[in-house]
């Protein structure tokens, strides 16, 4: 299945003088895990998201997923951008079905599937509306169906929510866990957030910036299915202490 | 507050208006005889252009309005069509890959200070006085337009839609038909709206010199015989052909960029 190997990897930015943006990753990541990466802005956190991507290539070390070397951007690897990345031209149908075709998969393939990822996001009703007509949160339950119709089985998400309302990002939050408790994807989640981070993963890396490099990794212990009132109990802001220590080092 | 379309419309005609009534006193006077003629007597020399019969033809300017407009519309049509279809796919080309700018680009920056009126002795050499000469000015007018706009428009495609596209699969045509092509439409159009108004000014100039019909050709016929009635219903001609076949891009542009008119309301 969807293994994620990385090790000894490092990304340095040929400018004057050379940035280094990470250092040292090891990261291993097993089929259907759900890994959050933690840090602040600046930490190379959505450098490494862009290398596992395909987007960018490492200065050292290694990435590997089902043992393959990755060179270039693949359907396997279904991204979710920041600002959701749809294409502002095609309707929310088009977007949705744009990778099947790209690839040639058969209309009677993709169709269904497509139909019951935009009803499984609540999109059903607006199949021909186009993305400058929808909110924030609606582009971006796009932006998910487009790659789980793809079928990708690895997720790698940029700080999906981060512009979101406080209230439509809880409900995105909960969407989101839904959806991967039926589907059952590899995700890789980078966000800033401690309450994200802890609410949706398994396991959660914490980033130091400068150079980014993985400063501890947790196991989230709560049971699944995960509800909302999990972020107000006491083991919940056990856990948050500690990693706002991790973070203070 | 709010302005009734009545009051913008009234708005609107009073300059136009009183340029009118300017004008009507102005060639009414003795010595302006000739020079100016009156908006009254504009309209009775185009509406003979217009609807007159040819009769004995000694009056080359009876009834040959309508063929002189077709003839100016369909070299700009002729012109402006080739410009486009090469200055869209070669802008592309030139904002999209680093070695087609290499290539392409220094060719194009180079002959572009030279103004399309400066190709008219040269056209004239090589084409002869017949409709390719003026064709080629319109293209070449209309060209560099389209052709600098798309580029801007290529290079300017977000990364993360080119990226989004990558990680859907496409291949290289794909990318650029599909993501790069329409991303840079709202820039195609301004490149097609610019071309075209310098098609018009292509299509006249080069009818004065490089060829025998046409409103250019008109224009500076009916100068060179005093007729100036018919030089003023020859600009005004002129200028509503061009309004039209602008007003024809803009409806396409309303359809093709619908999700751009909404972005920017």
């Amino acid at each position: 299945m969807s293994n994620i190997d990385i090790s000894g990897l490092d990304k340095t930015y040929a400018t004057t003088p050379p940035v280094s943006a990470l250092q040292g990753v090891d990261l291993t990541i097993r089929s259907g895990e759900f890994v959050a990466l933690l840090g602040p802005s600046g930490c190379g956190k959505s450098t490494l998201l862009n290398i596992i991507a395909g987007f960018e290539a490492p200065s050292l070390g290694g990435l590997t997923v089902n043992g393959q070397e990755i060179v270039q951007p693949a359907p396997e690897r279904g991204v979710v951008f920041q600002e959701a990345a749809l294409f502002p031209w095609l309707n929310v149908w088009d977007n949705v079905v744009f990778g099947p075709q790209v690839q040639g998969v058969a209309k009677s393939v993709y169709e269904p599937r497509a139909k019951e990822m935009l009803k499984i996001m609540g999109l059903s009703a607006f199949e021909s509306s186009l993305p400058v007509q929808l909110s924030g949160g609606m582009r971006q339950r796009v932006g998910i169906a487009r790659v789980l119709t793809m079928g990708s089985k690895i997720l790698l998400m940029d700080e999906p929510f981060g512009a979101l309302d406080a209230q439509t990002r809880l409900s995105m939050q909960e969407l989101l866990l839904k959806v991967w408790q039926q589907l059952k994807p590899t995700v890789v989640f980078v966000t800033h957030d401690i309450d994200e981070a802890l609410f949706l993963a398994d396991t959660v890396y914490v980033m130091s910036s400068r150079p980014g490099r993985i400063q501890a990794r947790l196991d989230v212990p709560f049971e699944r299915p995960r509800q909302l009132e999990l972020t107000t109990s006491a083991a919940f802001n056990q856990m948050k202490l500690e990693i706002l220590r991790q973070m203070r080092h | 507050m709010a302005q009734s379309r009545l009051q913008k419309g009234l708005l609107a005609l009073i300059l136009p208006v009183a340029v009118l009534c300017l004008w009507q006193y102005a060639g009414s006077q003795p010595d302006m005889a000739g020079i100016v003629p009156t908006p009254l007597a504009v309209a009775v020399g185009w509406q003979s252009w217009i609807w007159g019969h040819a009769g004995m033809g000694l009056n080359p300017y009876l009834g040959t309005w309508l063929a002189n407009v077709s003839y100016s519309a369909s070299r700009v049509a002729e012109g402006f069509v080739c410009a486009t279809l090469m200055g869209v796919p070669l802008g592309l080309m030139i904002g999209w890959s680093r070695l087609a700018a290499q290539l392409i680009d220094p060719m194009i920056q180079g002959l572009r200070p030279i103004p399309i009126t400066a190709w008219l002795p040269f056209s004239i050499a090589l084409f002869g006085i017949r409709d390719v000469g003026s064709i080629f000015l319109i293209f070449l007018g209309g060209f560099y337009a389209i052709v600098v706009n798309t580029t801007q428009g290529a290079r300017d495609v977000d990364k993360n839609w080119v990226r989004a596209a990558l990680m859907m699969g496409v291949n290289s045509r794909q990318l650029l038909w599909r993501v790069v092509l329409p991303s840079a439409m709202p820039n195609i159009f301004t490149g097609l709206r610019v071309g075209l108004g310098i098609s018009w000014t292509a299509v006249i100039v080069s009818e004065m010199v490089a060829v025998k019909s046409g409103l250019g050709y008109v224009l500076w016929d009916a100068y060179y015989v005093g007729r100036m009635d018919i030089v003023l219903a020859d600009m005004v001609s002129i200028g509503l052909m061009g309004f039209i076949s602008d007003s024809f891009i803009v409806l396409i542009e309303t359809r093709v960029l619908r999700w751009r008119l909404l972005q920017n309301h």
